[in-house]
């Protein structure tokens, strides 16, 4: 498998994962004998380049937070290589991470548990200029309240406690947090899920001028289809630990491939009265990670009208299907996988390509 | 007064909480109806007062929550304001039901979901418990539920979050009520799930012939399920029209500010429009328009009178001075709140 590059960038990508797994092992009994392995990152592999958005989007449980996580070691992947800026972040030792996490910063879900309520906000903004010695004493106030100015805060709130602050608020507390250190890359897990639409925009907007001023670049972790693609230059779509498919934003809300990316973009709901949209409402549940499905993980919900037996049996690579859209599916062509696999696998109907309107928000 | 063609009609609603921090006027003169058959959304953002109003209704607010003398509620004809708590009892889960948002809690955990299905049954219908059980099998039958026969026997940790809201679902509708009040009932699930939900939901209404109450803050949620929206904010309401009115012709700069702020799948990607500031906490709703601060329109008048609900077009009201002065829209200023910069709450 080839690993997808970032589009139209020649240039050495900031962020590389490769092969990327975490399991989790379930445990049973008194003794804690490890009965099976929850895996909720299974061969993840993408490219962040300079200055980039990449979202990861997927449903709840498929690994988008894990992934975020395990990039920045919050967590310890099972397997695979994660290259940031050159540097093999998997080989290094607490000292390394230390110094690596002044250049690779995390902005959390619930700005409401991620903020320590015993400290004011300018101490929990100053305490990553003291860790990594980058600014003392009247240096680090001045700091402090430029970086509150520059997230929207007023500079005099810095002595103020979280509980004084709103949602919204909170998190531009925890951005002005991750930005102290001066990162190039920040992992943004789901930073606007928990805000309202009016406060989400002023994150939003924030989050894209720090960008540009910056050239940060973001893992965008989120569910909400409409902000990534606001905000996202690339996508990858994560379905059960796998990335199912990779593309620029204008081509995967365009001409999405794969069929569980065309049954997610068909359920967003679209804020026009009157027109009832087409919708591919998928049969069930998520599968456990526990237990994934053979074959492709999504063939027991696929719509895909040649899905057939061989979905169950052979794992669809993630292959470039048009230039820089990347997707896992062997019954859209073109497939690496051909149709005399397919055949022997019990496969009864060739690779024809399908795109339902339903999936179509921008009409053509 | 009570109209005989609604099937509820709440006027002038007011709900306080006596808090230590004050008096929280968390809805504050809220009056709008229901028709039969009729999908009406309430959107708004936190804290707006919406929740509270859902609640009030079938009258489940515990101090330090009030109801406020001069509140009606009317209900199939019935003041429920006036009614005692026997009288509610006797209404709530069977002719007004509640879907939750949080199907985990609306659940008990050591029951078992036919169970739980079965017992609005048998309190309300007075059912055997092997005919309850065999409602609740067929309950879990019509929200989609496969292997009902089984799935009766689980309980809500075996299921998966869309399986309990369908759970919650079937237990509303068990005795077929004249209004379901949904609150945020898809936030909780994603976005395919929600998809499901909200196809069911409307196709068991539109079946049954349920009136629905659907609390959101997601206005693609309501741009396709609901024939006319409520918006909330700061604990009134400050428009209501038919939804595609609302979508085409919003006419209170809140409203406006909020579908600037949405963004959608398949717009041009312009920066999104923001309402600078916060929602004033319910203890100290500010005088005269309450978003006059977050407003890019707001003028003298907006500090000094607080605007009634003016009716701008058949159906459509808005609680804004621009229905009396629309010559103000043309010139936009930078809010209050923007000039302030961002205030701590």
């Amino acid at each position: 498998m080839t690993a997808p590059r970032p589009v139209g960038d020649a240039t050495r990508p900031l962020l590389s994962v490769r092969d990327l797994t975490k399991h989790f092992p379930i445990k049973r009994g008194v003794f804690g004998r490890v009965t099976g392995q929850v895996r909720a990152v299974d061969g993840v592999t993408f490219d962040v380049a300079p200055g980039e958005t990449l979202a990861l989007v997927g449903e709840s449980g498929c690994g988008k937070s894990t992934t975020g996580r395990a990039i920045l070691r919050l967590i310890e992947p099972t397997s695979g290589t994660i290259t940031f800026d050159g540097e093999d972040v998997r080989a290094l030792d607490s000292t390394g991470l230390r110094k690596l996490r002044r250049r690779m910063q995390i902005v959390f879900q619930d700005p409401f548990s991620s903020l320590n309520p015993r400290m004011s906000i300018g101490a929990i903004v100053r305490e990553g200029l003291t860790i990594h010695r980058l600014a003392e004493g009247s240096a680090a106030d001045a700091r402090v309240r430029q970086l509150l100015e520059e997230v929207g805060l007023r500079p005099e709130y810095s002595s103020r406690y979280p509980h004084e602050f709103s949602g919204g608020q909170r998190q531009r507390v925890g951005i002005a947090r991750a930005l102290s250190v001066e990162p190039t890359f920040i992992v943004c897990d789901e930073p606007v899920s928990a805000l309202d639409v009016s406060v989400q925009a002023q994150v939003v907007n924030l989050l894209q001028d720090l960008q540009r001023d910056r050239g940060l670049a973001y893992l965008f972790i989120a569910h909400d289809l409409s902000v990534v693609e606001h905000i996202a230059d690339r996508v990858a779509v994560m379905y059960l630990g796998h990335v199912v498919e990779l593309a620029t934003v204008e081509r995967l809300y365009s001409e999405p491939i794969m069929p569980y990316t065309q049954a997610l973009l068909s359920a967003v709901p679209a804020p026009e009265p009157g027109v009832k949209r087409e919708r591919i409402l998928l049969a069930g549940d998520v599968p456990s990670p526990a237990n994934p499905p053979s074959g492709c993980v999504f063939h027991p919900r696929c719509q895909h009208p040649a899905r057939d037996a061989a979905c169950a049996k052979i794992v669809p690579p993630l292959e470039e299907k048009a230039p820089g859209h990347w997707a896992a599916c062997i019954k859209q062509p073109p497939t690496t996988v051909s149709w005399e696999q397919q055949r022997d696998a019990g496969g009864t109907n060739p690779p024809e390509f399908f795109l339902p309107r339903a999936a179509l928000h921008r009409s053509a | 007064m009570a109209d005989d063609a609604g099937l509820l009609s709440v006027r002038n609603l007011r709900t306080y909480f006596y808090t230590d921090a004050g008096v929280a006027r968390a809805v504050d003169g809220v009056s709008f109806d229901v028709a039969v058959g009729e999908t009406v959304g309430l959107v708004g953002e936190s804290g707006c007062g919406k929740s509270v109003t859902a609640f009030s209704i079938p009258r489940l607010i515990r101090p330090p929550g009030r109801i406020e003398a001069g509140s009606e509620i009317f209900f199939q004809g019935e003041d429920l304001v006036l009614k005692d708590e026997k009288y509610l009892q006797g209404i709530r889960g069977n002719r007004v039901a509640i879907v939750f948002q949080e199907p985990m809690t609306a659940l008990n955990p050591v029951f078992t979901i036919g169970d739980q299905i079965g017992e609005v049954a048998r309190i309300h219908a007075g059912m055997s418990k092997r005919d309850a059980w065999a409602k609740a099998i067929e309950m879990l039958k019509l929200v989609g539920i496969p292997a009902p026969e089984q799935r009766a026997g689980e309980y809500p940790h075996q299921l998966s979050g869309g399986m309990r809201q369908r759970v919650v679902i079937a237990m509303a509708l068990v005795m077929n009520p004249a209004l379901v009040i949904a609150d945020e009932p898809t936030t909780a699930l994603d976005v395919t799930i929600q998809a499901q939900i909200l196809e069911l939901l409307a196709d068991l209404t539109r079946r049954l012939g349920t009136s629905v109450l659907l609390i959101t803050h997601d206005l693609g949620v309501v741009a396709e399920n609901c024939t006319r929206v409520i918006v909330m904010y700061a604990g009134e309401v400050v428009e209501e029209a038919s939804t595609a009115d609302l979508f085409a012709r919003a006419h209170h700069p809140y409203t406006e500010g909020l579908l600037g702020a949405m963004p959608r799948v398949g717009r041009e990607k312009d920066r999104l429009a923001t309402i600078p500031g916060t929602v004033p906490p319910p203890t100290s709703w500010p005088e005269g328009c309450r978003f006059r601060d977050r407003c890019p329109y707001s003028w003298e008048r907006c500090a000094a009178e607080h605007p009634p609900l003016y009716q701008i077009g058949g159906g459509h009201t808005s609680r804004c001075h621009l229905a009396d002065e629309p010559e103000r829209r043309q010139h936009p200023h930078p809010p209050l709140a923007a000039q302030r910069g961002a205030t701590a709450a």
